[in-house]
């Protein structure tokens, strides 16, 4: 589903602190499987993450997307896929204060122009599945860190994309609800979407829910 | 020059669009210099998102221009009682020869800049940009004509000069009053209505092919007939529509028909006949670039709904004409 | 409905819950818009509102006015005079008029004295402008003497007071008969102050007035039309001159809202990134950000557009009156008539929000580029 061949990524290039943070990655990722990324902090595997799931484009190399080559993509065109094809869970959730949990949940969706009460059933569907539906008038900053998460997890779904990217998903969990996250994750894949995370947390890598695991060092990948 | 409020604002306007547009001037050349489209560098993408301030810049230089042209018009007629034989917006830009050059060069940096807008639009909806240069080099090409208009208007205000007493001598009538020589179009009506409807027919009819068709010349021909739509629709306000709003066989005047007297008639004219010429122009500007590998389905969807634009506009400025010819109680043509 | 008209419901809605989260930096912006507007606004409506005064009051005056000139100086019409104009096409009536000043050392102001026709005030009564009734404290039938400039004492009861519909001319004037009027200031028989003419057709004015000068070549014709001009432009000037003092508090707005624009706070930030990284476009952050622009500017503009026409025509734009209105001690407290015009609201506009739009335009643009992948780095 995607192939990434040679790919390097450069920051604050043609500086004297210029700085590689990829060095050339090839790889393929398969539709339908949960794939954790493992690996030291500044290893680069949260870079590679943002061009997996075209938030930045690579400085060199290719990436193909469901055959199509997406690297020379203006902006504009990478946000279209971004926001039909991905959702993503961030580590420190990036929920907007003072809004409630559903407008937050709908977000993603206002550029695609659908009508609001589309969007409030949609979001309303999701919180159900997430047992959520008690909480969606609540401002996000009055909720757990549990509950906080399962919104970012319901914002990451409003847009029905087929990849979930989730960066450092369980660092500000505790293991009752690292689980829970993973069994999460686990219902994902039984609707057939693919799951890229990145994590140094045994439990999440080591757990069945994982289908495969990327290692990864100095903007290269590690034999695993 | 007079010194008067909405004289000051669009003094302001029009020197404020000026140097916004000269100030991302040298972005633009930027541009054209450095543009790598397959580059995943640092500094193409600053250029990609430079492309987004000189859209906002345009539009926002676009709807002012829009504004400034409206109240440029109305305030020449209100400032018309200052001169001496003006009797409305006419003789006030007849006080001086910038008056009707301004007026022309406003018009013509509206439709230019909707036009570069079209463009734009289309190049936007391409995955790689392919105009990208091209649309920098026109919008420099812009530049001189914003300057221009702007030089026009400042000539054109400098020179108006009031004819009021002074203290010491209150009679002026060794001094001429001025013949407004824009009585415009001593066109007779019956010629003029054919030349009127002739026009029309070519403006609706032209684009409603391209609507159906997107071809490459219907493009090309929209844009022509749009021109020369606007040039006899303005011709056709002259000769005649306008002596049937005011129901007097001598008064040939474009703006008088704004004026609350005659219930905003003109509005209602004038703002149809824009949005259809500016959407005429715009689907004959983009179809040099239709051949473009990947323009080559997006040009022809853009112009098509654009020519669907025109032909609703120039519908309704026609049925609108024609209506207020036919409820007028002037009668000018007999049968 | 159409998803272009849906979205950019959407984009209002999440404006409006962002201006909502942010009162205190919002709402200092808005004041300080919204003062802008209504300053300028007063400034402009109580200008306009002069100005349809003054030709509203002109209507009713005479097409042309005729004076005499001695050395260079206005003088009395000598007996005969109006004979000698003779016959001249297009006028309809031609007569001498009798008026004069006269200063009230009760007041310290001055008075215009203007004789009438018998059947309109009889000897030994006058008719009173409104101001200088309710100055003197004069009702009908009251009556008021006067010291006339050769010292001599004359009493007159009050008739009528003038209507107050256009007081801006009428505020100071007495109404007396012509008998009255000559012994009061000791007027020669048979002189006038002027001669007003009445002429029907308006195209026909400037004609008559050559006519006039050229057979009374001592005479200076004014013609209302040109007063109206120099009226106009008077208060064209002043309200200019105002404008241009005020051009600073314009500068200073524009500058207070760039800044206000670019000094987004750290919490802003992090929201525009996350909104990009969440799939919104460079051009959606634009649209949203012009849309909160035209928020606040239509809510700063109807705010202070209501403010300065209450200030205006409800309380005598207490604030620009002694800018704006003539030099006279007197000042006539007439109530202004409410008019609104689309010319001085268009021109308005090009004052406040184009120059607000200018500034914030950069800022806006600078803030929609924020990395997408910014959220991630952090």
């Amino acid at each position: 589903m995607i192939e990434l061949s040679n790919i390097k990524k450069a920051f604050n290039q043609g500086q004297p602190n210029e700085y590689w943070a990829l060095h050339g990655i090839d790889l393929a990722l398969e539709a339908g499987k949960v794939t954790a990324f493992r690996g030291p902090s500044g290893s680069g595997k949260t870079t590679l993450l943002t061009i997996v799931g075209c938030l930045s484009r690579p400085t060199s190399g290719r990436v193909r997307f469901k055959g199509e080559d997406i690297s020379g993509l203006p902006e504009r065109f990478l946000t279209d896929i971004r926001r039909q094809s991905f959702g993503f869970v961030f580590q420190q959730f990036n929920l907007i204060k003072g809004l409630s949990a559903l407008e937050n949940v709908i977000l993603p969706a206002f550029p695609t122009g659908r009508p609001r009460h589309e969007l409030v059933t949609a979001a309303e569907g999701i919180f159900d599945q997430l047992k959520l539906g008690h909480r969606s008038t609540a401002k996000v900053e009055w909720l757990s860190g549990g509950e906080q998460q399962r919104v970012a997890i319901a914002r990451a779904l409003i847009n029905d994309p087929e990849v979930i990217i989730a960066d450092e998903p369980t660092a500000n969990l505790d293991t009752a609800l690292s689980k829970e996250f993973m069994s999460i994750l686990e219902g994902f894949t039984a609707t057939g979407k693919t799951v890229l995370l990145t994590s140094h947390d045994p439990l999440v890598v080591d757990s069945t829910a994982v289908h495969r695991v990327v290692g990864m060092r100095d903007g290269r990948l590690t034999e695993d | 020059m007079l010194f008067q409020p909405a004289i000051i604002a669009l003094l302001l306007a029009a020197g404020l669009a000026v140097v916004m547009l000269a100030g991302v001037a040298p972005f633009a050349i930027q541009v054209i210099r450095h543009w790598d489209i397959n580059s995943g560098s640092e500094r193409q993408l600053a250029l990609e998102r430079r492309t987004y301030l000189f859209s906002t810049l345009l539009t926002f230089v676009l709807v002012a221009q829009l504004a400034a042209l409206l109240l440029f018009v109305f305030n020449a007629d209100r400032l018309s009682v200052m001169f001496v034989g003006a009797m409305c917006a006419v003789g006030t830009l007849n006080v001086n020869g910038w008056g009707f050059p301004s007026l022309i060069t406003q018009m013509a940096v509206f439709f230019l800049a909707a036009m570069w807008l079209a463009i734009n639009h289309v190049d936007t909806l391409a995955r790689d940009y392919p105009l990208v240069r091209i649309k920098y080099a026109l919008l420099l090409l812009l530049l001189p004509v914003l300057a221009s208009s702007f030089w026009l208007e400042l000539q054109y205000f400098l020179g108006l000069k009031a004819n009021v007493i002074t203290s010491c001598c209150g009679s002026m009538f060794s001094e001429e009053a001025k013949t407004i020589a824009a009585e415009a179009s001593g066109l007779e009506p019956e010629p003029a209505l054919w030349l009127f409807y002739a026009g029309m027919v070519a403006a609706i009819a032209t684009p409603l092919w391209h609507w159906r068709l997107g071809s490459r010349i219907s493009g090309f021909l929209t844009a022509l007939t749009s021109g020369a739509g606007f040039v006899a629709a303005i011709t056709g306000v002259l000769s005649f529509i306008s002596l049937y709003i005011y129901e007097h066989p001598h008064h040939h005047c474009p703006f008088c028909i704004l004026k609350p007297e005659y219930d905003y008639q003109g509005y209602w004219l004038y703002i149809p006949l824009f949005i259809a010429t500016a959407a005429g122009l715009g689907a004959g500007a983009m179809q040099p670039f239709a051949r473009s590998p990947s323009l080559a389905s997006i040009v022809p969807r853009v112009s098509s709904r654009l020519a669907g634009l025109a032909v609703g506009g120039y519908i309704l400025f026609t049925a609108l004409a024609t209506w207020f010819v036919l409820s007028s109680n002037l009668i000018l043509i007999e049968h | 409905m159409n998803p272009w008209l849906e979205k950019q419901r959407h984009l209002i809605d999440f404006t409006l819950a962002s201006l909502g989260r942010r009162k205190t930096k919002n709402i200092g912006l808005l004041l300080a818009y919204t003062l802008l507007v209504f300053v300028l606004a007063s400034l402009t409506l109580f200008t306009h509102a002069l100005r349809s005064e003054a030709s509203f009051v002109l209507a009713g005056s005479p097409e042309v006015i005729l004076q005499r000139m001695v050395a260079g100086r206005h003088d009395l019409i000598p007996p005969n005079y109006i004979e000698k104009i003779g016959r001249i096409r297009g006028v309809q009536k031609k007569e001498g008029r009798l008026w004069g000043y006269y200063y009230d050392t009760v007041l310290n102001a001055n008075y215009t004295f203007m004789a009438r026709s018998a059947d309109e005030v009889a000897d030994g009564y006058i008719m009173v402008g409104n101001a200088l009734a309710r100055e003197r404290g004069l009702a009908a039938h009251n009556t008021i003497s006067f010291r006339s400039y050769s010292g001599k004492l004359f009493t007159f009861e009050v008739s009528a007071v003038l209507s107050p519909d256009s007081e801006l001319l009428s505020a100071d004037l007495v109404l007396l008969s012509e008998n009255d009027f000559r012994r009061f200031f000791e007027y020669p028989a048979g002189h006038f102050t002027d001669i007003a003419l009445s002429v029907a057709n308006p195209q026909e004015v400037r004609n008559i007035a050559a006519k006039l000068s050229s057979a009374l070549p001592d005479s200076r014709p004014i013609l209302r039309e040109e007063v109206l001009r120099t009226y106009q432009s008077v208060f064209d000037w002043r309200e200019g001159i105002v404008l241009t003092v005020l051009a600073g508090a314009i500068l200073a707005f524009a500058i207070l809202a760039w800044e206000k624009a670019s000094g987004l706070s750290a919490e802003e930030k992090r929201e525009i990134g996350i909104l990009k990284a969440i799939g919104w476009e460079t051009g959606d952050v634009i649209r949203m950000k012009t849309w909160e622009g035209l928020l606040i500017s239509l809510s700063a503009f109807l705010l202070g557009f209501i403010a300065a026409y209450v200030h205006v025509f409800h309380f005598d734009a207490a604030v620009f009156e002694p800018v704006l209105k003539g030099w006279s001690v007197l000042y006539p407290r007439f109530t202004l008539v409410p008019t609104v015009d689309g010319l001085q609201i268009a021109t308005l506009f090009f004052f406040t929000v184009f120059p607000y739009t200018a500034a914030v335009l950069v800022p806006i643009w600078r803030a929609a580029i924020t990395d997408p992948d910014a959220v991630m780095r952090a």
